[in-house]
């Protein structure tokens, strides 16, 4: 655990050099640690906050408004499977349960093993090929369950593989 | 190489000199590396790449990456230029034959476009109905160059509009160019661009901002992505004319985190321009300075609000606030903003170089030019299209969009987004500009086009974009925060089977409050989609709370499927597709849906091969 700390503090202070202390700095500093980090830890903020001189709670506030912040772990991959208007009148509300079942989670968990984080997302831009999932930057258009159902097969295989 | 250019005369020379590089000679197989991705196009790309070094084509084609073409229903999209020649849905085993019949100047027959719409197999992309139909103004370049290339724009006459401003025009020249084009805002509220430069230019305090709205947040809209992605110089070249005419000398580019392709793109186009002296102090030799900077979003749908979206520039959380003072007075660290979408950026080059009065002249008496709309949900042919204003929603929807699949009817087109409404059959021969949208109860919005058929239930989705709006409240206004809440769980109720009488009625009421007491422009539309449903579609509402009935099988606590013994073949798929595991049944005995675990998602009737799954 305290080794994991002082990688992360490493991490953190490389994100902080590269910015000054500008008030206005702070979502792209935490944006960028998140990146380098995974996630962002309570120590995380304290030090960002002391950094930029702006009050803890203010922080918190900001780390906890804008959606794509998080406070604990994430999975190595991200699923995203958007629930946009083209992809409801398409049928995402199917592929949903099929992705919650087979991992056991919930929109915003992450699986026991650290495998995926899974959420859905208003739009994600892709709207002709609905319905869409994302896992991490990568688009999976036209989904059926069976397909989103072999796509994430093919990430655990790929995960067991090594 | 790349060096500074110091006047507009640079740029002149320069541009010949590209024209003449031997690659911009060669003909040219363009493929949508953007929103083809997700149909495979990175591996169409590597396979062609691999064929043209096998057939050593390498002196005589080329091959370019570009944005989107449109066309997403039929991509990965490949076309050959200067023929113009479309190949659709192209996979990597296709590559031989492209290359092989590029060279010696013929087709391959079986990649052509043949449609619904069509009878025989269509060659050129101007032909296919698709494409007839559109305007190409600010997609002009899409498709046709590589967004990571400043040679490409270059040689399409890019920055070419920039040059005229510096060169010939004063700022106020400009901004009475674009005040005379008719150019209204493309973010949805239609305001007229020029004014908002007036403003801002005129408003005392230095420095001034200038801010490109890329936060495209509505879900169904994926214009300004297809802008970004495609195009990305244009954004940028339309953002230097506006700072110049407003007197801006830093500019951001707030960009939607969830547009990886967007930010990556328009980070090269800022380096590349910079390198050439177009962006940064003294631009080419003017004395202009103009220094961008790109911001990335944070997922917060209401950071697409002016107001909010400064808020979060500045490191807040993105809540809007009163206005005024408006940000054209007091905007970015108090100091004079103005914001456009990216879309009306990209107007404004087009604008200078063809003329005000030749801009004009596309478009109804109120609004001037083209508008791009995503067309998607229950329509043939989706993807971005761009119309000129007064189309009407007939020829969007089945002239380009080619109708409604498998049969169905047409039943209303949602435009605007969770700002927006339904437009339903009776109003399809509407022309489409800011004023006619509204007197409808839609509006223009961003440009989402979702067409619903009759499997669409209109409880359901006023519920849905409720459920949108409500998860993206800020928080900050008593109105938005605890009217939609409110709004919602009359929906939901409804669309449970408890609806009782006078729902309606309170939804109407609420809803005009909310409208009337909303802080920001979230609130003030949020009550839309509930709205424009309740107006045309009433007696869908009314079948849901008096006969606990819904006519589109859509609402899952009112429908429950079961399997007609007769009719089934034990055949499985049922079975297979089942995500809650509720059908029971072997090879060769009926199946069987327990209703307890049923969730009513309708994947078995769906897939069911003899019809048999009966929905009641």
């Amino acid at each position: 655990m305290a080794k994991q700390g002082t990688a992360m503090r490493a991490a953190l202070k490389q994100v902080l050099e590269r910015h000054t202390t500008d008030k206005s700095e702070l979502i792209p500093i935490i944006q960028e640690a998140q990146d380098a980090i995974g996630y962002l830890p309570e120590d995380v903020l304290l030090d960002v906050s002391r950094h930029l001189n702006v009050p803890e709670a203010a922080i918190y506030g900001v780390a906890t408004f804008y959606a794509q912040f998080y406070l604990e772990p994430q999975g190595r991959h991200r699923i995203r499977v958007c629930r946009g208007t083209a992809c409801h009148v398409r049928g995402s509300a199917q592929i949903r349960p099929v992705i919650e079942s087979k991992l056991k989670v919930k929109d915003g968990q992450t699986t026991d093993d650290l495998l995926f984080t899974y959420e859905t997302v208003a739009c994600v831009g892709c709207c002709a090929l609905a319905p869409v999932m994302m896992i991490d930057d990568r688009y999976y258009g036209r989904l059926t369950p069976e397909k989103a159902e072999a796509v994430i097969d093919e990430y655990m295989r790929q995960a067991d593989a090594g | 190489m790349m060096e500074r250019r110091r006047s507009t005369d640079g740029l002149w020379t320069l541009k010949e000199q590209v024209r003449a590089r031997p690659e911009q000679q060669r003909v040219t197989l363009s493929v949508c590396n953007t929103g083809c991705r997700a149909l495979g196009s990175v591996e169409v790309l590597a396979a062609l790449e691999e064929e043209v070094r096998k057939q050593h084509a390498g002196h005589s084609l080329r091959l370019q990456r570009t944005g989107c073409h449109g066309f997403c229903e039929v991509g990965p999209l490949l076309v050959v230029r200067p023929q113009g020649v479309l190949y659709v849905r192209v996979a990597p085993k296709d590559a031989a034959d492209i290359v092989a019949a590029t060279l010696k100047g013929e087709v391959v027959e079986r990649l052509l476009y043949t449609g619904p719409d069509t009878e025989q197999p269509i060659v050129h992309e101007h032909d296919v109905p698709f494409y007839k139909h559109q305007t190409r103004l600010v997609f002009r370049h899409c498709g046709r160059i590589d967004p990571e290339s400043i040679d490409d724009y270059l040689a399409a006459d890019g920055y070419e509009a920039l040059a005229k401003a510096l060169g010939d025009m004063t700022p106020q020249q400009v901004i009475d160019e674009v005040l005379a084009s008719g150019l209204r805002g493309r973010g949805g509220a239609g305001f007229p661009t020029g004014r908002k430069w007036q403003f801002c230019r005129e408003a005392p305090g230095q420095p001034k901002y200038l801010i490109c709205n890329a936060d495209e947040g509505d879900p169904g809209a994926f214009m300004d992505r297809g802008v970004c992605e495609g195009d990305p110089h244009a954004v940028i070249e339309g953002m230097l004319i506006a700072a110049y005419a407003i007197g801006a000398t830093h500019g951001y580019l707030y960009v939607r985190a969830e547009y990886p392709i967007a930010v990556q793109h328009l980070k090269r186009a800022m380096a590349d321009a910079e390198a050439l002296g177009l962006l940064g102090d003294n631009i080419l030799g003017t004395g202009l300075s103009f220094h961008l900077k790109l911001k990335q979003g944070a997922g917060a749908f209401v950071c697409g609000e002016e107001t909010a979206l400064i808020a979060s520039i500045e490191g807040q959380r993105g809540m809007p606030r009163s206005r005024p003072p408006f940000p054209a007075q007091s905007g970015l660290f108090g100091k004079p903003t103005n914001i456009n979408n990216v879309e009306t950026f990209a107007n404004v080059p087009v604008i200078l170089q063809r003329g005000a009065a030749a801009y004009a002249a596309v478009g109804t008496e109120r609004s001037k030019g083209t508008k791009i709309f995503a067309l998607a949900g229950k329509v043939r042919n989706t993807g971005l299209v761009e119309i000129p204003m007064g189309a009407t929603l007939r020829q969007v929807v089945f002239g380009i969009g080619g109708g409604v699949p498998e049969g169905r009817a047409f039943k209303a087109a949602q435009m605007g987004g969770p700002s927006g409404g339904c437009v339903p059959a009776e109003h399809l021969d509407l022309p489409i500009d800011y004023d006619s949208l509204q007197d409808v109860g839609a509006i223009m919005g961003s440009g989402g086009l979702v067409v619903l058929d009759d499997t669409t239930c209109m409880v359901d989705l006023a519920s849905y974009f409720l459920q949108f709006v409500q998860s993206e409240s800020c928080g900050k206004c008593v109105p938005c925060r605890v009217g939609t809440r409110r709004m919602l769980e009359i929906l939901t109720r409804i669309g449970r089977g408890d609806g009782k009488e006078g729902d309606v009625e309170t939804l109407v009421e609420l809803g005009q409050s909310v409208k009337a007491a909303s802080l920001c422009g979230l609130g003030q539309t949020a009550p839309n989609p509930v709205l424009s449903t309740i107006r045309y579609f009433r007696d869908e509402y009314d079948a849901h709370i008096r006969d606990k009935r819904c006519p589109a099988r859509t609402c899952r606590h009112l429908v429950t499927y079961s399997i007609d013994a007769e009719k089934c073949i034990a055949c499985g798929q049922c079975k297979r597709v089942c995500p809650a595991k509720a059908i029971e049944g072997e090879k060769k005995v009926e199946h069987v849906i327990v209703q307890d675990r049923c969730v009513s998602c309708g994947a078995c009737f769906d897939v069911c091969p003899v019809d048999a799954v009966v929905v009641a």
